[in-house]
């Protein structure tokens, strides 16, 4: 809901982030922090030159404050990674808050431009790694079904989640973050599975209309979204493996090795699909129905059986993309939904409905809003990526590798 | 063919010309990925008859038609509907300027009266305009339109129907509002994408009776068909199309017997299904 | 539990100026989605610009009625922008624009670079005060009949609220039963075929593109002027699929099914709200089942699976006709 409350009383959250370099204190800058309340954002801020950020809220009461660490400049960390997010800050009536999130542990400070456009290339290339995989299920559900599944966000929540669930959840299994990912796919691809099954089959066979159907995945994500919210809470976690992982060097570039392992698994993996689709039985028959279906239906393609197998792919693909986001950022509620609008950039960048330009579209989407944090300021590096969505929409709608026939 | 009927003396050879054309298509291409779907060098219809365009599966009719009427773009070339330029002038401008088309598929507005499919069909409704509907003052014109739209639909055997949505349409009827609704837009010329597709034999005689009915009406009538018996029972001319070039043309009772055609369509017998 | 308080609240909310905004909103929604078939999935955008267009006019000095001016024009003006690029496409790429557009306008406005217009996250506050000057009734006096009242300040905002309801309504009446109208419901047909009937059927989409989005305009500037501040995070896109859930609910392309969709939408959501509310405080295992603020969201939920039922099963809402939606099936 609307917040109703006037800010009249004066009640604020704030502090001033510093990184202590031995004895030296360095103020830091554009840093993003976030208010909210049982969920729900109430505000957010970013750090001034001095390092002092301020929110006001509406009230007293206990609000969660958040530090979105990927917004940190490169080579600052929190001291402790787990508290990144504090989950009780109680402030009283007319109190100004102030809340501390030690930074500390800073590799080196000095930075040149060839180690920030290298840093920024990486990080652009693992949120490329990240959208390409959840794109290109994406993707592939649009060409065999024409449906445009906005609940495929929440598949990659989901998969985030069910990696949290069986790695670090005290009801979990408490399983290694290389393992709980297995059950975590299998989850997402189970879900695909469902849905196909339970949703959109019985739809299509009603002959409901593909943009009835969109509305229905609108409503579905909606639902999903705010489900996920009530089981998981508001909080953004990491996963407590990896966490904190100290950067290395290569070529003079600070990386972070889980950024180097989330883009390698996801280019073996983005392969395996390659090869799946133009090799395997299953893979073809899947472009023939793309193509198109009736005639695939009558050269003897079992078209919904195609689709299903598209579902279950679409679905592990969305739970592994989702567990590198968690991995690489933190696990929370509306991960999904807000990487959604990337993965839309990057689907219509590569032409809505080919797995490849999906591929591609992701990791040139990954880049760009990575590497726009050179020109503009941190916290609009999504608004760049859908600008850029915008933009091949006027030039180029049909996308980089899409057909012509595919539009209008 | 009698001695009067003006395709008299016109020799029956691709792309010849004709004494009245109406439609004149010149150095017309369009190609989809290396395929040429379309390409012809000239190709003229003679005002007022029943022209009829046949050709085996995939011959480029249908793009042909979309071309014409400015559904597609064609890579090369230009054409004229009673000498004024066609070339890139968009779609809903073509239909304005007279040459109206239906479609292969039946498209009533099915959510709409079959008035309503009628009246959205007239021209030149001030109403239609966003200031003109919020000042009034459209309503003499609606009256009119309805009259005329009164007419077409007893002429086409609809009158009973007007009050019903146009999606409780029977198939049949649904091709008759088509071409009823196109007539309500006054067209010089009427462009029928397979009118009988999918239609009972019964309904066939009617449909065609009222093709006819409409180039005695002045009309100039291009339509698409597959079955050569239809074809010479109406047609006062034939455009033969294979592999996207114009490979015959002539009255119908020469280009039944022109082993061209024979060929072309015993070559693709197996294909004439929905193109 | 209170049953008469819990009634009487949802009451409140449903008579309040909140549903008149969301009633505006839906009926701009409805010209839109109803009436000619276009994914506007970024509708709160058009509220967002609307509602900083009156409060930046004030803010740098404009009376207010100069104000909700510019943010009518300024939301007719995101509709021109929004349709030119993506109108001539299929249908879901304005789906996915329009949804993307809302997300970059929020996020600019948050941003420290637009800070020197609309102050960022802060935004902008006490920009309506000359319209409370010309509040007819005591501001702080309480009208109403028993424990059902509101004070004077907000039967004012409620009066202006659902008058705004009424002309509106009345104009989309003028509009949709013109013939424009009619060619409106052509193109929700079949665009190709009323193209085949000359219709410039581009510049109808546009046209209802900007009208809709000019009357969200409306929607967003009075609620800004009922609350008297405008902040970018009121305008997440949740706004925009409770106004789908809104229109579908009451009837998609019907005049008046936003109206009786908000009216009844927000009598639900705040009875639904305050039943879990109390659900949770009273009944033991409810309580140990959520957290106080998951029962707050279980209504988010409802939201979603309605809109999903809804358009399975009764896509032409409270007010479509059966005959209609049926034949869409076809």
């Amino acid at each position: 809901m609307m917040p109703l409350a006037s800010f009249a009383t004066g009640e604020s959250i704030g502090g001033t982030l510093i990184q202590r370099l031995g004895d030296e204190k360095l103020p830091v800058e554009g840093v993003i922090i976030t208010v909210s309340q049982d969920g729900n954002e109430i505000g957010s801020g970013d750090s001034g030159a001095d390092g002092k950020w301020e929110i006001p809220v509406p009230g007293a009461g206990i609000y969660q404050v958040s530090l979105d660490t990927s917004t940190l400049p490169e080579g600052v960390a929190l001291t402790d990674p787990d508290k990144e997010a504090l989950s009780d800050v109680k402030v009283r009536d007319g109190q100004s808050k102030k809340v501390i999130f030690p930074l500390g542990e800073g590799v080196v400070s000095t930075v040149s431009m060839y180690q920030r456009v290298g840093a920024l290339f990486i990080a652009g290339l693992k949120l490329g790694a990240i959208i390409a995989l959840s794109a290109v299920g994406l993707s592939l559900v649009f060409g065999v079904t024409g449906l445009v599944n906005f609940a495929h966000a929440e598949m990659v929540t989901l998969g985030a989640i069910a990696a949290y669930f069986f790695h670090a959840s005290a009801l979990g299994p408490r399983w290694p973050l290389v393992i709980a990912i297995v059950p975590a796919v299998l989850v997402g691809a189970g879900f695909g599975w469902i849905q196909e099954r339970s949703l959109w089959r019985p739809l299509r066979n009603r002959h409901t209309g593909l943009v009835a159907m969109m509305v229905v995945s609108i409503g579905l994500s909606f639902a999903l979204r705010n489900l996920f919210l009530i089981i998981f809470g508001g909080e953004p976690r990491a996963y407590p493996d990896f966490a904190g992982q100290p950067p290395i060097e290569i070529l003079g570039i600070s990386m972070v090795p889980k950024q180097l392992l989330t883009i390698a698994i996801s280019l073996i993996v983005l392969a395996g699909v390659g090869i799946f689709l133009q090799k395997s039985r299953a893979g073809t028959a899947m472009r023939a129905v793309s193509d198109d279906a009736d005639l695939a239906e009558s050269s003897g393609i079992n078209v919904n059986r195609i689709i299903l197998i598209t579902w279950t792919l679409a679905g592990g693909l969305a739970a592994l993309g989702g567990t590198f986001f968690g991995l690489n950022e933190a696990v929370q509620w509306d991960m999904g939904f807000k990487l959604l609008l990337l993965i839309f950039a990057a689907v219509v960048l590569g032409g809505l409905g080919t797995a490849y330009g999906a591929m591609v579209g992701g990791f040139i989407v990954g880049v760009a809003v990575e590497m726009s944090t050179l020109i503009f300021p941190n916290e609009l590096k999504t608004a760049v990526g859908l600008a850029l969505l915008i933009v091949i929409l006027l030039a180029k709608p049909q996308g980089l590798l899409g057909t012509k026939e595919r539009i209008g | 063919m009698n001695a009067d009927h003006p395709m008299t003396g016109v020799a029956p050879e691709p792309g010849v010309r004709k004494p009245d054309p109406v439609l004149i298509a010149d150095g017309l291409q369009r190609s989809f990925g290396g395929l040429h779907a379309v390409d012809i060098d000239h190709l003229e219809v003679q005002r007022h008859t029943v022209t009829s365009l046949i050709g085996p599966n995939g011959a480029g009719k249908t793009t042909l038609f979309n071309l014409l009427t400015g559904f597609d773009k064609p890579d090369a070339g230009e054409w004229h509907l009673d000498g004024g330029a066609l070339v890139g002038i968009a779609a809903f401008r073509v239909a304005r300027r007279g040459m109206v088309r239906t479609f292969q598929l039946t498209r009533s507005l099915a959510r709409l009266t079959v008035m309503d499919n009628m009246l959205v069909a007239a021209k030149n409704n001030a109403g239609e305009g966003l200031w003109g509907s919020l000042t009034g003052g459209w309503h003499a014109t609606e009256r009119a339109n309805e009259q005329r739209a009164s007419e077409l639909l007893d002429r086409f055997g609809l009158d009973h129907m007007a009050d019903e949505y146009a999606g409780s349409l029977s198939g049949g009827q649904r091709k008759l509002l088509e071409m009823a609704r196109a007539l309500m837009m006054d067209p010089e010329v009427v462009m029928l994408d397979e009118p009988m597709a999918g239609v009972n034999p019964v309904l066939t005689q009617s449909l065609l009776s009222h093709i006819t009915g409409l180039r005695d009406g002045g009309k100039t009538v291009v339509f698409v068909e597959h079955d050569m018996d239809i074809v010479q029972e109406i047609s006062d001319w034939v455009i033969v199309m294979a592999q996207g070039r114009v490979i015959a043309e002539g009255p119908p009772d020469i280009i039944a017997k022109n082993p061209d055609v024979i060929d072309a369509y015993l070559g693709a017998h197996h294909g004439e299904a929905a193109e | 539990m209170d049953w008469g308080s819990v009634l009487i609240d949802g009451i409140l909310a449903t008579i309040g100026p909140l549903t008149a905004a969301y009633a505006i909103s839906a009926i701009g929604l409805n010209l839109q989605f109803g009436y000619a078939g276009l994914l506007n999935f970024g509708h709160v955008a058009f509220m967002l610009v609307g509602a900083y267009g009156a409060a930046i006019t004030v803010d740098l000095g404009g009376p207010l009625w100069l104000g909700v001016i510019v943010g009518i024009l300024v939301a007719a003006l995101l509709g021109l922008l929004l349709g030119l690029p993506t109108l001539r496409l299929r249908a879901d790429y304005l789906a996915i624009t329009t949804i993307a557009a809302a997300e970059v306008i929020r996020l600019l406005v948050r941003s420290s670079w637009a800070q020197p217009i609309t102050n960022s996250v802060f935004g902008i506050q006490g920009f309506a005060d000359s319209f409370f000057d010309l509040n007819p009734f005591p501001a702080s006096q309480l009208y109403g009949i028993g424990s059902l009242v509101v004070t004077g300040r907000k039967l004012w905002v409620m009066l202006v609220g659902w008058a705004l309801v009424v002309l509106m309504t009345l104009l989309i009446r003028r509009l949709i039963k013109s013939p424009w109208g009619r060619v409106l419901k052509a193109i929700r047909e079949d665009e190709d075929a009323t193209i085949a009937l000359g219709k410039n059927v581009f510049a109808y989409k546009l046209q209802a593109l900007m009208i809709g989005g000019a009357i969200a305009g409306i929607a967003g500037i009075l609620l800004a002027i009922e609350q008297q501040n405008v902040t970018p995070d009121a305008y997440l896109p949740k706004i925009t699929f409770i106004l789908y859930v809104i229109v579908i609910l009451g009837g998609a392309g019907t005049i008046l099914g936003p109206v009786v969709g908000a009216v009844v939408f927000q009598f639900l959501f705040f009875t639904i709200d305050a039943l879990m509310v109390n659900a949770q405080a009273n009944i033991g295992w409810v309580g140990d089942l959520l957290t106080p603020a998951a029962a707050g969201q279980v209504k988010l939920v409802l939201v979603g699976v309605g809109m999903m039922v809804l358009m399975i099963f009764r896509p032409q809402g409270i007010l479509g006709n059966k005959e209609e939606a049926l034949i869409d099936e076809r």
